[in-house]
């Protein structure tokens, strides 16, 4: 049978408890709603249509990695698991907020490392980390935290291979991602990304930039598997070879 | 429930085309041509909210209001020119004929976006707008000639009171009608319907209005709302008489309707 809230019972129409009452069946974390197969399938391909229709949607991207990650985020998860930092991370399950970064520290660093280039990136870009959606559609409690890691490491992952957020920057970071997690939703917005380029960047694209990001994807080691609070000191260079990732064109 | 309208608000439109596929403009003209209002008629729409019922009430009165005057034109073929004049001159400018329609509901923003609906489509006059709560009218006994409330009275905390309301807010001889999702009895269809509300409605919620919550809530309440006689009894209940429905679309949706006298 179908995995269906049950709706029989009459129910207090009080608006207090209503967010309980509603969720109080298979809740695994904040947050969580429950679907069924039937709605995770109509969930991915309205969200698939909405994100192209609407690309401001953020939401409907983030709908779309959770309803088809079933495979590529176990995966991500026991990558994780049988490496020791990436094994510490989950067991520490850091975020990365405002509020948990020291910013004043983290300018204070020099040049060149990671601390001091990611707010680099997130002035210059006029971006925040606590804008990402929490997960809501993955069933299992430390799943979602991978998927929550993947969206707060997105940052880092643009300082990381030194782009931007316009659109190219963001394709060449989903390429890479692709590689790397394997998410159906990195490898559609890889894909697809592109359509709404110009010809000029689409050359840049193709030529240079989506080889070395494939090249760099498939060379590094897996990127959830870094304690990135643990090394703000550390030069971007240093951690990009720790890595394997080559240096931008 | 407030919380649930104010960010159900501005998609509100988009959601219901979306979800009832359309029907739901034919749901609504149905509901007036079953109130057949003549022009002169006041009517109190509660829970009115993106003003659906009251424009459709106006472009009603009007096309009925038109064919009144051209009736008395023909037959105005054998007058004098002055007694032309003067009636032409008191009819001109009623294309109403002083009908009027308040809308009332207990969301600023819902009025807010019904407000400048009515500014973009055109219609100014005839129609208010009144904050208020369906338990607790905001007007006097014996007001109005028709109160409707379309897919409003399931979200209202305690039915009877709305009801008690509405019987005192309308004049003797005034007729009360509910628009509102009901309970389906044939069990293929029922089931069909189920399927299609929980698992189709709220993913429609979260893709279209990034509002599962929402959509989910709409759903159950559709489910605990009383069927239709329920519904029926207690609009006898509140001094209705002559209280009786009509089920559209095999009870998905069904019209009741009561009089004062």
């Amino acid at each position: 049978g179908r995995a269906r809230p049950s709706h029989s019972e009459p129910r207090g129409r009080d608006g207090r408890g209503e967010q309980e009452e509603m969720e109080g069946w298979h809740q695994l974390y904040p947050g969580h709603i429950p679907t069924s197969p039937l709605q995770k399938a109509l969930l991915a391909a309205g969200s698939a249509v909405m994100a192209l229709y609407d690309p401001y949607r953020h939401d409907m991207v983030a709908v779309l990695g959770e309803t088809t990650g079933c495979l590529a985020l176990p995966s991500l998860r026991d990558k994780m698991k049988n490496h020791p930092e990436g094994y510490r991370i989950l067991q520490e399950r850091p975020r990365i907020r405002l509020s948990t970064l020291d910013m004043a520290r983290l300018q204070g660093l020099p040049d060149g490392s990671l601390g001091r280039e990611y707010v680099r990136f997130l002035e210059d870009n006029k971006v925040s980390p606590d804008t990402r959606m929490p997960p809501k559609f993955v069933d299992d409690e430390e799943l979602a935290y991978v998927i929550r890691r993947y969206r707060e490491v997105h940052d880092l992952m643009h300082t990381l291979l030194g782009m931007p957020t316009n659109m190219l920057g963001e394709v060449v970071v989903k390429w890479f991602e692709a590689i790397q997690t394997g998410l159906p939703m990195c490898v559609l917005g890889a894909a697809f990304g592109p359509a709404r380029l110009s010809t000029r960047k689409l050359q840049v694209l193709a030529t240079e930039l989506v080889p070395w990001a494939v090249r760099s994807g498939l060379n590094a080691s897996c990127v959830l598997n870094v304690y990135y609070e643990q090394r703000w000191e550390q030069p971007v260079e240093s951690l990009r070879e720790e890595l394997g990732i080559f240096p931008p064109p | 429930v407030y919380q649930v309208f104010e960010s159900v608000a501005k998609k509100y439109d988009v959601m219901n085309d979306s979800m009832t596929l359309g029907i739901h403009r034919v749901w609504k003209d149905i509901l007036m041509h079953k109130m057949n209002p003549c022009p002169g008629t006041l009517l109190l729409d509660v829970a009115g909210g993106t003003g659906d019922i009251a424009f459709r009430f106006i472009n009603y009165v009007r096309s009925v209001r038109q064919r009144q005057l051209q009736r008395k034109l023909r037959h105005n073929q054998n007058l004098s020119w002055q007694e032309i004049f003067e009636s032409y001159q008191k009819d001109k400018f009623n294309s109403l004929g002083d009908s009027q329609v308040v809308v009332c509901d207990i969301n600023r923003e819902m009025l807010k976006v019904g407000k400048q609906k009515a500014q973009h489509l055109g219609y100014s006059e005839g129609l208010s707008w009144v904050l208020g709560n369906a338990e607790e009218l905001p007007f006097d006994d014996d007001k109005f000639d028709v109160y409707t409330i379309a897919f409003g009275i399931r979200n209202v905390t305690r039915i009877d009171l709305a009801l008690q309301e509405a019987y005192r807010v309308l004049k003797p001889g005034g007729r009360f009608l509910c628009l509102e999702f009901s309970h389906v009895s044939n069990p293929i269809l029922s089931r069909l319907y189920d399927l299609y509300s929980f698992q189709v409605i709220p993913v429609l919620g979260e893709v279209i209005a990034g509002d599962w919550k929402s959509y989910q809530y709409l759903v159950e309440s559709i489910r605990q709302f009383p069927p239709q006689e329920e519904l029926k009894a207690m609009i006898e209940d509140a001094g209705f008489f002559k209280v009786d429905y009509e089920n559209l679309n095999f009870g998905i949706v069904a019209i009741h309707s009561g009089f004062k006298l």
